[in-house]
């Protein structure tokens, strides 16, 4: 079985945003940058189905600029077999439509048994990327899989629900998945596989020209922080323990929990 | 000409989600600033369904057929909305940001060769256009969002985003038109929704919560938590990567996909407030967040907070609660 996971680099979870003097989108500049959490699973994922048949191959591939490299030399050292890097550097800032497109054309000659990716992306979190994908390559798809049953004829996915809800799903291969995050347990990369990870192949192809029908259709004009909806009480001013300390005093005298 | 807004309505078996209501709120609220008329869509083998919308403030409501619609499919909903788009040709298509939209939308777009403006806060109307407000980066931070206005638009709206409860009911029934829609090869087949064996924990009772987030940094530290849970009389809870860590079982998970709580007192420790979070607990009477990150969203909706290390903070606060209570 080929499978082929498609991972996104985004911003360090502990980032501390700053917001460009534009107010356009974040100071890139001083960031560290780590895969997206969801698509960290997606991979997990593809290596125990490898397993569990015992054959086949894994194919990582993830878009941007050279510093998303990273992100696939890590996915080789887990166990990824080779990897596609569609190398552009503005490829993290275009709308889920042309990302699927470019996508789409980068591994439809790959011919997939499977594609796996996370569910969204931390960073513009559109959620959509991997569904019009499957739209684009005329993939069945499911959304939000917590468990994949790949060794019939068919596929059988579990389907995360809202309110602890789940529904299973039958659908012929291939497809296309979008993986929900805590599937199972990631691994980490070995010394081993780290080592291997430096002999592998990792091909890389540029965007066709864009041709204009794949325009984004929808622009950032400004970012900000949130307005906050309630008057935060902040106690301590920097110092844990004093707020510590006055927080009890409130939870007696204010919200009287205590 | 495209004109109108297309409000889609969710229903499982036949029951309205709230978010719908919501959802109609929007698009009602829209309708009136851009003089629209909106019209909603429900989808299902009978306009039985239909009807319950048709109570609502809405030009019309428009029952889109097929034995196929039974029962919830990527394939067969896609079909079925793409057939009521190109008949109706609306200008914008509003829909509420569910699981179950979250699996149709975007393949729906893509037939129309665009992306959904996704997971929407706010929509407000300037000179006939349409900004949209988008939470980013796990919802650190808002982003304003311009289309090109070329109809149809699709967007999607948080739960909570709107109140349902504001949904405008019509003077009439509004009229419910039968759209038999056709639907082409569903590949996908469903089994019956099924909820995991019984919680074991029902945190929905719960006066006083303790909730543990990524901050907590390892399995073991969850005792400092433990033991202010212990002095306060509370319940201990997590957000999901702790669940999905195995630190603590899923029925601790308060959050879209775990507990929705509303306890008299929601501790937040280590936790940041990515909106999944957030929509388990943010009706809390009182929501108490200790975190070192200053701008994470948790203290957005929080009463009182303590930026900074919660294992120098969560030691002290135990004592005090225990000195208090003496």
């Amino acid at each position: 079985m080929k499978i082929i996971v498609l991972m996104k680099q985004v911003a360090n979870k502990d980032s501390i945003l700053r917001i460009n003097k534009e107010g356009t989108w974040i100071e890139e500049g001083d960031l560290t940058f780590e895969v997206n959490e969801s698509d960290g699973y997606a991979l997990e994922e593809a290596l125990r189905i490898k397993e569990r048949q015992g054959s086949g191959e894994v194919i990582v591939c993830s878009m941007g600029p050279q510093r998303v490299k990273s992100v696939i030399k890590d996915a080789l050292a887990r166990g990824a077999d080779r990897a596609i890097h569609v190398v552009g550097d503005d490829l993290a800032h275009i709308g889920p439509y042309k990302a699927a497109r470019i996508l789409a054309e980068a591994i439809q000659g790959e011919q997939p048994d499977l594609v796996l990716t996370g569910l969204q992306s931390d960073d513009y979190g559109f959620a959509q990327t991997g569904v019009i994908l499957a739209e684009l390559m005329g993939l069945p798809h499911a959304t939000i899989v917590i468990e994949v049953d790949a060794s019939g004829e068919q596929l059988r996915v579990k389907r995360e629900l809202e309110s602890g809800w789940y529904q299973w799903y039958t659908m012929p291969k291939p497809a296309l998945l979008t993986i929900q995050s805590g599937i199972s347990q990631i691994r980490y990369a070995s010394l081993k596989g780290i080592m291997a990870a430096k002999k592998k192949e990792i091909r890389e192809v540029q965007p066709a020209a864009d041709d204009g029908a794949s325009g984004a259709h929808q622009r950032i004009t400004k970012i900000y922080f949130p307005q906050k909806t309630k008057q935060t009480q902040f106690l301590g001013d920097g110092n844990a323990k004093a707020g510590a300390t006055a927080l009890a005093e409130k939870l007696r005298t204010e919200a009287r929990v205590i | 000409m495209t004109n109108g807004i297309l409000v889609f309505a969710e229903h499982r078996e036949g029951v309205f989600s709230k978010t719908s209501f919501e959802a109609i709120t929007a698009a009602q609220q829209l309708g009136a600033e851009l003089g629209q008329a909106v019209t909603a869509v429900v989808l299902g083998t009978d306009a039985a369904l239909a009807g319950q919308v048709a109570a609502y403030n809405v030009d019309k409501v428009v029952s889109a057929e097929n034995p196929k619609l039974a029962e919830y499919t990527p394939d067969a909903y896609t079909d079925a909305m793409e057939r009521v788009v190109r008949a109706l040709e609306p200008q914008y298509v509003i829909l509420p940001h569910t699981y179950l939209v979250r699996d149709f939308a975007p393949k729906l777009a893509a037939r129309f060769g665009k992306s959904v403006v996704s997971d929407c806060i706010r929509a407000s109307v300037a000179e006939g256009a349409v900004t949209f407000a988008r939470r980013i980066f796990l919802g650190k931070i808002d982003a304003d969002v311009l289309t090109d206005g070329e109809a149809p638009v699709f967007a999607t709206f948080q739960s909570g985003a709107y109140r349902s409860e504001q949904a405008a009911r019509g003077d009439a029934a509004a009229a419910v038109e039968t759209m038999a829609v056709e639907v082409g090869e569903v590949r996908m087949k469903p089994e019956p929704a099924f909820q995991e064996v019984k919680q074991a924990v029902d945190l929905t009772k719960a006066d006083i919560i303790i909730a543990i987030g990524r901050g907590i940094k390892s399995q073991e530290n969850i005792a400092l938590a433990e033991q202010l849970a212990a002095a306060l009389g509370g319940d201990i809870a997590a957000s999901r990567p702790i669940c999905d860590a195995g630190w603590l079982p899923i029925d601790r998970q308060i959050g879209s996909s775990g507990q929705t709580v509303a306890p008299k007192l929601y501790v937040a420790l280590g936790i940041s407030g990515a909106i999944q979070h957030l929509v388990g607990m943010k009706n809390s009477t009182t929501i108490v967040a200790i975190n070192k990150d200053a701008e994470a969203p948790i203290f957005d909706i929080a009463d009182y907070g303590i930026v900074g290390d919660l294992f120098e903070a969560v030691p002290v606060l135990t004592e005090e609660i225990k000195k208090l209570k003496g």
